[in-house]
């Protein structure tokens, strides 16, 4: 019967292009939304991803987030290093600084200052120059999108040329020199990263009385991190995160309190409903069309199981491919966009799951319709011209 | 018809025996009375005509009998089958291994080229669509179709190749019991007189069993026996046209 069941979906082309095209408006546009909304979410904690090695971040208990810089008293590391568990622990600093561009405007940056000593903190990937030269007066490292992009310099023809290594630069009033270009994740703010050892950022920092932004912290090995934190936090009185309890911190806040969650739900919601509206309806007069023919299969000795299953085989077919399709466009538009501008947009197999899963829902609920028809049509039926 | 006097009288077994058999739609003042206690037999390598005016129960009497519809009292067996006695399932089951049908508005499925819709009784009973396919061609060519017919799609043929193809479809399980309902109505009189010749060429074979439903009077020179209803009963059953058109004369 599934022979028959295809050739009938097949054969129906208009309705069968109708279908299609609805569950693969759908699944774009909850695959898209979704992938979207998922990479903005991954951006609120890049940071944390880019500053791989700590097992525990201390911040002060007010900060609700990652973003959420609460200055910290500048000897709370030393306090941390004498922690039974921990091998050790370095401060860091983020705040957000201006940086004076060569045609006067100014340009806000993330600015990380990273321990002297280690450097531990500094970006992964390196482009130009060396984590190291930090060491050097003045020094920083700027991130390659924010070089080329906002910090870059615009000539008079309208054309922009990259920030590069050995290139003066005002940071807060301070002269600073570009001593490499690094990679880093895209932050939430979409703001250039500079990184210089914390000394510096002292220094670059507006006059305060408090500077540390965090105190990175490695356990020893063999440790229980989660004992670790409730000692650290003993012992300092300070907040002390595992790196995936931050990155929950962070990343619930921005759920709760902005309003991107409800924004991107309606999108993927609309492209739900929308699936719902054109592939169901028009899954629906597919069936009504041919209840005819179900009926002189039902005659001719077709069993509702047969029938039922005609039908579903129909509405998976028709599914599979709108979900391939609208999840093929979406990562083909995904990463187009990702790679010619700063969209955010992650696809982990969880959300093709999600979108999947939408996509089912929609054919099986346009299917029940027609399933209900069938099932309740009398084979008496046939004879009524 | 000279063909239907060099026929011999009826010997068959009795294919569809049926006894006081009552059928209602609705309830109350609205009820429908369509069958009011039909008596009626028709034996096999027969071909029994129902005839009478719309309405009057013929399209329900053979429902009951395919076996599509219940009815509501008296008895009715097909092949010593009672499909009240049967489920859903059995009955279903029963109509697709025994019961061919020929349909008034042919219902071919127009996605499927001819020899597929021809294949799809067998599809139903479990055979691969290939060797179905293989078999349906076997049927086709029986009816007169050509391998580019075969391969052409219902709405690319005329009412009367359709009507071919509905009557292949309703033979190639080899069922032993076919019902038609007003297979020649939607035809031209000469197509019809074809589509006749053909079902009683290959319908009344191998102790099969016809059941026609008509309003045509011109091929009720093709049955055995012709079955007149009226009012949800069987009034009269004559053995020949003629026959028919005494007794109307006389009613009149």
């Amino acid at each position: 019967m599934n022979f028959i069941a295809l050739k009938m979906l097949f054969g129906d082309r208009a309705k069968f292009i109708g279908i299609v095209i609805g569950l693969t408006f759908a699944s774009l546009l909850i695959t898209q939304q979704s992938a979207i909304f998922a990479g903005i979410m991954t951006r609120t904690f890049s940071f944390l991803l880019d500053v791989g090695l700590p097992d525990i971040w201390v911040v002060d208990p007010r900060a609700k987030y990652i973003d959420d810089i609460k200055p910290m008293d500048d000897n709370a590391y030393l306090q941390v290093r004498g922690v039974e568990g921990v091998k050790w622990a370095v401060p860091l600093y983020k705040g957000t600084l201006a940086v004076r561009l060569k045609d006067g405007t100014y340009q806000s940056c993330t600015v990380v200052g990273l321990d002297d000593e280690t450097l531990m903190g500094g970006p992964a990937t390196m482009v130009s120059g060396d984590l190291s030269y930090l060491r050097r007066s003045g020094a920083v490292i700027v991130d390659q999108t924010g070089a080329a992009g906002k910090l870059a310099h615009l000539l008079p023809n309208g054309k922009s040329v990259p920030l590069r290594v050995g290139e003066e630069m005002e940071i807060n009033d301070n002269e600073a020199v570009v001593v490499g270009i690094c990679k880093v994740s895209q932050t939430f703010q979409n703001v250039p990263v500079i990184y210089m050892t914390y000394s510096s950022a002292t220094l670059f920092a507006p006059g305060q009385r408090l500077l540390l932004s965090f105190v990175c912290v490695k356990a020893m090995p063999g440790q229980n991190l989660h004992s670790l934190c409730q000692r650290i936090e003993r012992a300092t009185h300070l907040r002390a995160y595992t790196r995936n309890e931050f990155k929950m911190v962070t990343f619930l806040y921005y759920l709760k309190y902005t309003g991107m969650p409800i924004n991107f739900l309606t999108a993927v919601a609309l492209g739900f409903l929308v699936g719902i509206a054109i592939s169901g309806q028009t899954f629906y007069n597919f069936t009504l069309d041919n209840l005819r023919y179900f009926g002189t299969l039902k005659a001719m000795g077709a069993r509702n199981g047969m029938l039922l299953r005609m039908i579903l085989l129909q509405a998976l077919v028709v599914g599979g491919i709108g979900y391939g399709l609208g999840v093929g466009a979406a990562t083909a538009w995904g990463m187009y966009m990702g790679a010619h501008t700063q969209l955010a947009f992650r696809l982990p197999w969880h959300l093709l799951v999600v979108s999947a899963v939408a996509v089912l829902v929609i054919c099986l609920s346009s299917a029940a319709l027609s399933i209900r028809k069938v099932m309740k049509l009398e084979p008496a039926v046939v004879f009524r011209s | 018809m000279s063909n239907r006097d060099a026929r011999p009288k009826l010997q068959g077994k009795i294919a569809v025996g049926c006894k006081g058999v009552t059928k209602t739609f609705g309830t109350g003042n609205s009820a429908v009375h369509a069958l009011r206690g039909i008596d009626l037999e028709v034996r096999t390598n027969e071909l029994m005509m129902l005839v009478g005016p719309s309405g009057c129960g013929k399209t329900t009497l053979i429902s009951v009998i395919a076996g599509v519809l219940r009815r509501d009292g008296g008895e009715c067996t097909v092949f010593d089958q009672d499909y009240n006695l049967m489920s859903e399932d059995k009955t279903t089951s029963f109509r697709g291994m025994n019961i061919g049908f020929v349909f008034q508005a042919f219902n071919l499925i127009p996605s499927l080229t001819t020899a597929e819709n021809v294949a799809t009784p067998l599809i139903i009973n479990g055979m691969k669509p290939k060797p179905a396919v293989a078999k349906a061609r076997e049927m086709l060519d029986r009816v007169g179709f050509d391998d580019r017919m075969m391969r052409s799609f219902p709405p690319d043929l005329s009412g009367g190749q359709q009507q071919r193809v509905a009557i292949a479809r309703a033979l190639v399980h080899g069922p032993r019991f076919i019902v038609c309902d007003e297979p020649t109505s939607a035809l031209d009189g000469e197509t019809g007189h074809k589509v006749m010749e053909l079902l009683r060429r290959l319908g009344c074979v191998e102790n099969r069993a016809l059941v026609v439903v008509t309003h045509d009077s011109r091929i009720y020179k093709f049955a055995d026996r012709i079955a007149t209803m009226e009012d949800g009963r069987i009034t009269t059953v004559v053995d020949s046209a003629a026959d028919l058109k005494v007794i109307s004369q006389k009613t009149i």
